[in-house]
């Protein structure tokens, strides 16, 4: 017989991730439950209603029509497998969503019905994103409309892409090759068009690519840059100076920090920037009046990933702006970056300062 | 159509929920039909969406839910505990009115244009994005939601109030117990529900800031809201399917329910339970670890009552005397389909499985093991049992069993397929997959499985209809059945019930403890309606 017939029935995907390997381990073992279980009671019944069927001869003295024992079995025995099984998925599930220190880290914001994907260097990407192998990669993703899924079943990888908060999710892809992006939560009329590609290259292939641009080969304005050309058309600094003014606390050196406000204090993460840009009048700094104005419906998330970027970049050690705040950890090192064309930290710190040049004329201008 | 009978009402039930089965079945078909080319070629994606869209609501809302509570609830639960009719009479014709009401706003929202958030209905999607009929379609909802609190409302006073005198509670049915905890699910939760469809009426048509971040909302409370209903009414669905079961499982062995007791706690068990755990429809929607920890483990937990359950009905065969009619082939037939769903529902429960599978095809297998396969197979084992009671005739057999081999195989042909296509990663609710060719042969497998389903479904329209003009009378108690409504009324019931007041005094399922093979043939040999099996 001829088994290749079997290979027009697929069971799983491939595994592309280390718990990849670990999910399906999970998986086979409910499998395995689920089918021993499956053959007592099968077997159970069966043999039950063939012997007392009606008209046989079995013997049907005594009866019982309950048993403590019984009882106490067909509970336990559930419970301590449930207990098992919650056990070990609900360690694999924390490991894995407990967010790695190192890596590289990609935005990802979920239209109707697009995936547009947003490298640290500025290299944007739709319905495609190129990763490097063997390194954490973290998803920050945010929904500019409906909520998203974001989903790579190579990676047993997935979660929801929520409008007005962000999520987060890393992938530690352990082989190169093309695996599947989807989108898995209905998000209207082209939900199933909302499907790409990720690639996982090579540390090497991906450094190279990076830093040539991405695929376009055109060299996006880098989210520090792009933030601060926002920041000025929108006269941030006008109350925002780099030191605290009667107008508005500076935002120098803010973030990852926490914040006293009027009612508690909160720390400085993306979350807070961007609710603080869209609605100031939930979180005032204490000694302040809420007189920022709203940019709800004014910045597409896309504007806001860049303010944050740029906000970030504002709070690195050292003189503001001085370091790269976006530098990539790039895998193939330093080296391999600066060796090839304009490469991303030089555009970062070259932007950082110039924002900082701005942002102190903004201050001194008032 | 102003009768306050309960039983005339249950008949009236019978058809609207018939009509509504066919035409979700229908667009289930369409479906079905599309996902056999990867390319997605007979509708456009809009007309695929509000097609999903229509089978879910339409058979969620307006099958299932009411299914067993309403047609045969209404039907047995007074005469099974010696009443002479509901609590509310009036309040169940009313509860009749609000379905058929609800019924036709809902199909006028698909004529008017369709709806295309899916039977979920998460925002923003339907608050702010969608621009299909919602707010209509919400409305029909709302008010098939207050016939579901209706119904419940009565049924938990008709069990308080009105059991016959001697009907302990340990003496109950335990179908009753099972409507019993069911209606509390209905009246404790849809009212969150109808709320929670009304507030997203208000968020589209006044622009109220609950679930759109836009507006200043939340929009994962949404998610919280609608599963904390929700998931309970999975039990709304299966809990009343796992009653009828116990019924024919105990009629059918000549045995009683082999630990009663803990098939009678199981069922409050699992409506207690089933409160606590909507969070597990949400693990990867952004709420915390910490939550996720504890849903998953509540969700793990409920599959024990349901073990419990299925072990009994096994170990009630023990020692009885088991008949092959047709109910007991749907209990078999049930308990197929409910082992499946049962057990892929660990799957789900445990959150690191559950990353891969949530919003996939496996869901989609497993909800229909789950409410499909158990409260539709539990819907016509109960229909098959019952059906002499409720208008005095029989139908044939050979149709019946027939029927249920073809829903089994056509079931199993159906949704397994799904299962594989899940752990592949297929999406549902997907209009095409032009981009993984390796997803058809299983969706072919499904659509042609599901042919053979839809034929299973519509058989017993004719041959329980043609029992009706020229089946054999039943007679009072076809079955030789225990239980105050076989052997205190007729069949059809009179309009009151009973013709004496019924004083109980067995408990449940009295088949008398048989002691030898003589003695239980001379008691049961000769039952009105021969079988291939009673050659004795």
């Amino acid at each position: 017989m001829n088994l290749n017939v079997l290979k027009y029935f697929p069971v799983m995907p491939e595994q592309a991730s280390d718990n990849a390997f670990t999910y399906d381990l999970i998986f086979w073992w409910i499998t395995l439950l689920a089918v021993f279980f499956a053959t007592v009671v099968i077997i159970l019944v069966g043999f039950l209603a063939l012997k007392y069927r009606r008209g046989s001869t079995a013997d049907r003295r005594n009866p019982i029509d309950h048993s403590k024992t019984l009882e106490y079995l067909f509970i336990g025995v559930p419970t301590v497998l449930a207990l098992f099984t919650f056990w070990w998925s609900m360690n694999e599930y924390i490991k894995y969503r407990t967010m790695p220190k190192d890596g590289i880290e990609v935005y990802v914001v979920g239209k109707q019905w697009m995936w547009h994907l947003q490298h640290t260097n500025g290299v944007r990407e739709n319905n495609k994103v190129h990763i490097p192998v063997d390194t954490n990669v973290k998803f920050t993703m945010i929904s500019q409309d409906v909520i998203h899924a974001f989903y790579l079943p190579e990676f047993r990888a997935q979660f929801h892409v929520v409008p007005g908060r962000y999520t987060e999710l890393y992938i530690k892809p352990k082989r190169t090759g093309t695996f599947r992006m989807l989108c898995a939560m209905h998000c209207g009329t082209q939900h199933s068009e909302m499907v790409g590609q990720v690639v996982v290259m090579s540390k090497k292939d991906y450094a190279e690519w990076l830093a040539n641009g991405g695929d376009d080969k055109d060299v996006a304005m880098n989210p520090v840059e792009a933030g601060k050309k926002i920041w000025d058309s929108k006269n941030c600094g006008s109350c925002h100076a780099s030191v605290d003014t009667t107008r508005g606390p500076s935002l120098v050196g803010i973030f990852g920090k926490a914040r006293p406000l009027e009612d508690g204090t909160q720390v400085a993460d993306s979350t807070y920037v961007r609710d603080s840009i869209l609605t100031p009048w939930r979180r005032i700094t204490k000694g302040y009046d809420p007189t920022m104005p709203a940019y709800q419906g004014q910045l597409v998330e896309d504007d806001i990933l860049s303010l944050i970027a740029y906000i970030k970049s504002l709070s690195n050690t050292g003189a503001p702006g001085a370091k790269a705040p976006y530098a990539p950890t790039a895998p193939g090192g330093k080296k391999n970056l600066s060796g090839s064309g304009p490469n991303s930290t030089e555009r970062t710190n070259a932007s950082g300062s110039a924002g900082m040049t701005q942002f102190e004329e903004g201050a001194s201008k008032q | 159509m102003l009768t306050k009978d309960h039983k005339r009402i249950a008949v009236l039930y019978l058809i609207s929920v018939t009509f509504m089965f066919l035409l979700g079945g229908l667009a289930a078909g369409l479906v079905r039909l599309e996902l056999t080319s990867p390319h997605g070629q007979l509708f456009t994606s809009e007309q695929y969406n509000k097609l999903f869209s229509a089978h879910g609501i339409v058979m969620v809302f307006f099958v299932i839910i009411p299914g067993i509570p309403a047609i045969l609830g209404n039907f047995v639960l007074p005469l099974m505990i010696g009443a002479r009719d509901l609590a509310f009479p009036r309040l169940n014709l009313l509860s009749w009115y609000l379905y058929v009401l609800g019924a036709i706003i809902v199909l006028t929202s698909f004529i008017l244009g369709g709806v295309d958030a899916g039977w979920t209905f998460y925002t923003p999607l339907s608050s702010l994005y969608s621009n299909s009929q919602i707010t209509l379609c919400l409305l029909g909802l709302f008010m098939a939601g207050f016939s579901s609190i209706l119904t419940g409302l009565n049924f938990v006073a008709t069990v308080h109030k009105m059991r016959a005198p001697g009907l302990t509670w340990f003496k109950m049915p335990l179908f009753i117990w099972a409507q019993y905890a069911t209606s509390l699910i209905m009246l404790l939760g849809t009212p969150v529900v109808a709320i929670t469809l009304v507030l997203v009426i208000l968020e589209r048509t006044l622009k109220f800031g609950i679930f759109s971040p836009e507006l200043g909302g939340d929009p994962v409370l949404f998610q919280h809201l609608f599963w904390f209903y929700s998931h309970p009414a999975v039990y709304i669905m299966i809990l009343p399917s796992m009653g009828v079961i116990s019924e024919l499982v105990a009629c059918f062995s000549r045995r009683r329910v082999f630990g009663y007791e803990f098939v009678a706690f199981s069922s409050i068990g699992i409506a207690a339970i089933g409160f606590l755990i909507w969070g597990h429809h949400m693990y990867i929607s952004s709420q915390s670890t910490l939550q996720n920890i504890v849903f998953s483990l509540l969700t793990l937990i409920v599959a024990v009552p349901s073990a419990v359950k299925t072990f009994n009905w096994s170990m009630t065969m023990y020692k009885g005397s088991v008949q092959f009619t047709t109910p007991m082939v749907y209990v078999f037939g049930f308990l197929g389909l409910f082992l499946v769903g049962g057990l892929t529902g660990p799957y789900l429960g445990a959150v690191a499985a559950d990353v891969h599978l949530t919003g996939t095809y496996f869901v989609v297998a497993h909800f229909h093991y789950i409410m499909v396969g158990g409260a539709i197979m539990g819907l016509l084992g109960g229909l098959h049992f019952w059906w002499p009671k409720m208008f005095g005739k029989m139908y044939s057999e050979f149709w019946g069993k027939l029927t249920a081999l073809v829903v089994f195989v056509g079931f199993n042909f159906t949704f397994f397929p799904q299962f594989i296509l899940g752990y592949l990663g297929m999406p549902r609710r997907y209009h095409y997959y032009y981009f993984a060719p390796e997803w058809q042969v299983y969706n072919i497998m499904s659509t042609a499985g599901a042919t053979v389903l839809g034929i299973g479904y519509l058989l017993p329209m004719f041959y329980l209809t043609a029992s009706l003009i020229k089946g054999k009378d039943a007679g009072p108690n076809p079955w030789g059945a225990k239980g105050i409504e076989w052997e205190h009324a007729d069949s059809p019931p009179d309009p009151h019930n009973f013709h004496h007041t019924v004083v109980v005094t067995e408990p449940p399922y009295n088949y008398d403890a048989i002691q030898d093979n003589d003695e239980f043939r001379k008691k049961w040999g000769a039952p009105p309606v021969t079988y291939k099996e009673d050659n004795v």
